[in-house]
Formats: C-alpha cells, structure tokens, sequence
C-alpha cells in the first residue's frame, strides 16, 4: 500500500470509554476514493472506531483516546482542530435512517445553512445536486415540500445521504446503513455507494458479510476491538491469513 | 387468602378510591356553578363580566369584575415577560449546557424552588423586595436620573425623557403589580423549566447526531434542531406556567396592592381574582349575592385554568403522534 494514497491514516490508535478499551492499538490505512468495509462480530468496537474518524466519540464525556488518526497527513485529535470543519469534509450516515423532522429540502440545507448560505437560488442548486447525486431526485422533486419523515425508509436514508453531500465532503462514513432496510432499499443503497465512490472516499461499517464481499475493495476485520487483519477485499474473502478471519467470514462464529 | 383473591381485592380497593375522588371533585365542580350561577343570572352577564366597579360592600352594591379580571391579565402578562424567557433558558441551559457537575446541583434547587411555600415568596416580597422598589429605586428612577437629565441640556432628553422618568417612574407604593410580577416569576420558572427540561432531553439523540455529522456546533444544534423540535413541548411548559401564574393566590393578595381598579401602568396596584376570592370570602355573608359573585370569579377562574390544561393536553397528544410514528 502506498503512504501517499491514503487519505486516512490510523497509527497505535486505541480508544477508551472510561476504562474499557474498545479499539485497541488499531494500524489502518484508508485509501481515497475506495470503498473499504469494516466487518466483525457485533461489540467489537467497529462503530467506535469509525466515529473515530470524524470525532463523533468527542460527545461521549468519559472517552479519550491514543495513538494518532492522520487525515491527509495531518492529527485529527490535535488540540488546534476545527471539528466543525472535519465533519464537514468526513460526513456521516447511521444506521437507522434519522432526517429531520422538517421537509426534504430543509433537511438538504442543514448543512449549507449553517454555513451562512441564504440566496434561495443557491440552496436550491445545492439540494438538487445533492438530491440528484443520492439517486432520490426523481422520487422527491414533486414533495420538496412534504416532512421528511414521511418517506420510505430507504428513501429516508438515501435523504440522509443526500444531506451529507450537500456539504461536499470529501469523506463518507457509513455505520450499517442497510441494517434496518428491505432488500431492494439496500440494493439501492449499494448501488449508490459504487456511485458514490467515483468522487468519494467511504468507508462502512457492515455486519452483512455478503455486502461487504459485493461493494468494498478493501476489508478490515476486527475482533475484541483488535484489527486482526486487513487487505483487499478479493483476498481476505478468498484466501484469508488469519485463521480468526477464516472463521468468521466462513460463518462459523459472528 | 390466595394470591388472586388477593390481587382482586386490592384492584377494587384502588379502583373504589379512584371513583370516589372523581365523584368529589364533579361535585365540587357541581357546586362551584351553581353558587356561581345565581350572580350571572341576577344582575347579568355582561354587566358581571365587563362592570367597571367591583363595590360588592356598598349599598347597593356592584358587581362588575372586569378591574379583576384585568388585574389577572396585567399581572398575568407581565410575569409572563419575565418568566418565560428565564424559565425556557434555564431549562436550555440545564439541559443542553450545563456541565454535568452543575446540572446534578441546578436541577434539585430548582426543584426545591417549586416546592416553596408561596406564602413565604409573599412575606419576601412584601418585606423586602417592595420597600426597596419604594425607598430605593423610586428615588434613583423619578428623581437622581431626570435631574441627570435635565442637567445635560441635550434637547429630547433633557426634556420628554427626564419628564417621562420623572412622570411615569415614581412609584408610590411598592405592593403593586410588578412586585407581584416578580415573586410570580419565582414561581412560575421553576414550573417552566422543569417540564421545558423534560421535553428538551425528549428530543431523540439520532437528531442532535444528525446535527453534529454536518458540522453544527452546539448553538446551532440547539436553535435549529432542537428547539424546534421539542416546540411542542416547550408549548406545554408555557401554558402551564401560565396556569400556574392565573391561579396563584397568595402573592397577589399579599402584594399585588389589593386596589379593585384596572392597572394602566406597572407600577399600578391591583386585585387580581384569586386574590378578591381569598381577602373577601370570610366577610361575605353566606349565600348573599357577594357571596355568589365571589363564586362566580372562581368559576372564570376555573374556565382559564380548565381551558389552559385543555390547550397543553391537545398538544401534548398532538406532539406524541409525531414523535413515535413514522410518518406523519
Ligand atoms: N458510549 C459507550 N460507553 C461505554 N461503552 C461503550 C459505549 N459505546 C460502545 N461501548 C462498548 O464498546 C464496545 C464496542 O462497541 P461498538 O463500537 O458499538 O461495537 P460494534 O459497532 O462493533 O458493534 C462494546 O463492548 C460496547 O459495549
Ligand atoms: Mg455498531
């Protein structure tokens, strides 16, 4: 792997809540514009560990952290960062879908918004890009107007990508984004993501190794909040080193 | 006894206790209207309701109680200008600000704040916070800031605002409906922030991380995200804030001025209704037509306070639906 391609960089990097270490000593590279997925059975810390990414954990008061995430060469965890700015560019999608309870296009402008953007004929651009860009455009464009809320809960989550590209980031962090959706809304979903990846670096979270398997280049598996082992996703599915990847990707624990 | 006998005998018991405290208050909701009726039904509604002059000693007396009920109203509005802001930030701070630390300490005495005896907010008001509006501002607002004024020579406020200080912030007395308006305002925060509170931690935690993912800092995540979505809730505490204000007794007889007349100003005295109730029911002769007009003021009362816990329960019910279905 080239240093230089990868736009995040994880070095020793562990993470407490209080003193329960949930990622421990954890050495990652993400590559930009790639898909990498996180796999690994459930309470090994792969949430955690993507929040990490755009200090969604600075909310939890115990927490504290070591090691250092490099975003384009820079700590992220330094005294001097501009958190708003880096969940800017490092957006964020959960895993149950969770617009606001306001119409789709207010929900589209959050972002821009609260950057001070207030020309109508701008925001109007920016939530049709976003919107067009999340596939929903076509679905949405007669109900701009209509709570968010009151769309399918694909359709909810594909808002709530939406809403994250309204700010143009360079990033994108998924945490089981398809966990509570029907078949056919992930399918969406996932093919949106191999869209997506053209201009964006992602990287998700997934308990479906089959997902995992379909859309990601890179996979890392993490057990007991270890990184035990990292690769292309061909590869690890295929010929995995480590004997504990074997076994959970051949579903004999999870 | 086996323990389903049991159980069926304690179900009966409670459900007997229940019915019984229903059937007591109807009934003395039954008796309030009809102590009240005769008042409407003697002299008329118009003139009750919107008769200038409350002498319900005079021979012959009248009976006009708009000069109370816009004694509530005035005391009502002005409290109301101080007691919903405080009350809603105390609850944004306490909710959404505060360090834990502090949050563990506010929280209780605030709450020990809404257990305090209003009689004793009265006495305080009475004995201290008016003599010092009295003795004390008066002088520095009627008298040291005209002459400040004056002495500028500066055309407008050496004139129209010093004679406006001089006219209108002399305060005669200090029982009068902004004392009131103050204690009320201790009393009434408590009640605000409290449900405020309640309804501000409601707001579901995937919102506030929504608002975070995009770059929001907690300002903006309080103004625009939650806030606005716990504004039904926020609508509640008011209107039970303002419930708590029209009802409140003690503090606006004690020091609300006790003068039946309508306040024009805010240093103006007042008998707001519950205090007419409470100051004049032991002299008025039993089943007299005072009598029956003090009835009649706790019947108006009654409807404010009724219909105002009507509002906050339609809202309320309103509010839920949204927040626990889907869609909308
Ligand atoms: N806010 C928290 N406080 C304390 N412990 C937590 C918190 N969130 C998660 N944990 C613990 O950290 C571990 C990793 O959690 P998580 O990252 O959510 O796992 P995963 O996403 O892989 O299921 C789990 O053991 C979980 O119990
Ligand atoms: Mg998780």
């Amino acid at each position: 792997m080239v240093a230089g391609k990868n736009i995040f960089e994880l070095k020793d990097f562990s993470f407490y809540y209080g003193d329960f270490l949930a990622v421990k000593s954890v050495n990652l590279g993400i590559e930009a514009r790639k898909i990498t997925a996180i796999i690994g059975p459930s309470g090994c810390g792969k949430s955690t560990l993507l929040r990490s990414l755009n200090r969604m954990n600075d909310l939890i008061l115990t927490s504290r952290v070591e090691g250092e995430v490099l975003f384009h060469g820079v700590d992220i965890y330094r005294k001097d960062t501009d958190v708003i700015e880096l969940r800017k560019r490092v957006g964020m999608v959960f895993q149950k879908p969770n617009p606001f309870p306001s119409s789709v296009y207010e929900n589209v402008c959050y972002g821009p918004r609260i950057r001070g953007i207030k020309k109508k004929s701008q925001l109007d651009e920016i939530v049709e890009n976003a919107l067009v860009r999340a596939d929903l455009w076509k679905e949405v464009k007669d109900k701009l107007h209509e709570s968010g809320m009151s769309l399918s809960g694909g359709q909810m989550q594909r808002l709530c990508i939406a809403r994250s590209l309204a700010q143009e980031p360079e990033v994108l962090l998924f945490d089981e984004p398809t966990s509570a959706l029907d078949p056919i809304s992930t399918a969406n979903i996932e093919n949106l993501l191999q869209e997506l990846r053209k201009t964006i670096t992602i990287v998700i979270v997934t308990h479906n190794m089959q997902q995992a398997a379909r859309i990601s280049d890179y996979t890392a598996f993490m057990y007991l909040g270890e990184l035990i082992e990292f690769g292309e996703t061909d590869t690890i599915f295929v010929n995995p080193y480590n004997k504990l990847t074997e076994e959970y990707i051949t579903g004999r624990f999870g | 006894m086996r323990w389903q006998t049991k159980e069926k005998a304690v179900e009966r018991i409670v459900s007997a206790v229940g019915l019984f405290s229903v059937i007591v208050l109807l009934l003395i909701g039954f008796f309030l209207f009809k102590e009240a009726f005769f008042i409407f039904y003697k002299i008329g509604v118009m003139k009750v309701l919107f008769g200038m002059a409350w002498y319900p000693t005079y021979e012959p007396p009248e009976f006009g109680m708009f000069p109370l009920i816009m004694g509530t109203v005035a005391v009502t509005i002005l409290t109301s200008l101080l007691a919903i802001p405080l009350g809603i930030a105390t609850a944004v701070y306490i909710a959404e600000v505060a360090h834990h630390r502090v949050k563990e300490i506010l929280k209780p005495v605030i709450e020990m704040l809404a257990s305090f005896p209003s009689v004793v907010l009265g006495f305080f008001g009475m004995v201290v916070v008016a003599p010092i509006l009295s003795n004390w501002l008066s002088p520095i607002l009627s008298e040291h800031i005209p002459e400040l004024l004056r002495s500028t020579g500066i055309p407008l406020l050496s004139t129209t605002v010093a004679d406006f200080f001089y006219d209108k912030l002399f305060i005669a007395s200090g029982l009068n409906i902004s004392t009131a308006a103050l204690m009320l305002t201790a009393r009434a925060i408590p009640v605000i922030s409290s449900i405020a509170e309640d309804a501000l931690t409601a707001v579901p935690r995937t919102y506030r991380e929504a608002s975070y993912s995009l770059g929001a800092g907690k300002w903006d995540t309080i103004w625009r995200v939650v806030i606005p979505s716990s504004v039904s809730g926020l609508s509640v505490a008011v209107i039970l804030g303002i419930g708590t204000i029209v009802g409140e007794t003690m503090i606006v007889l004690m020091v609300a001025g006790g003068a039946a007349v309508i306040p024009y100003w805010i240093f103006d005295a007042a008998r707001p209704m519950p205090a007419a109730i409470a100051a004049e029911m032991a002299e008025a002769p039993f089943r007299s037509l005072h009598y029956h007009a003090l009835f009649g003021i706790g019947a108006i009362l009654f409807l404010i306070t009724f219909g105002l816990s009507l509002l906050s329960d339609f809202i309320s019910k309103k509010y839920r639906s949204v927040r626990i279905g889907e869609k909308i």
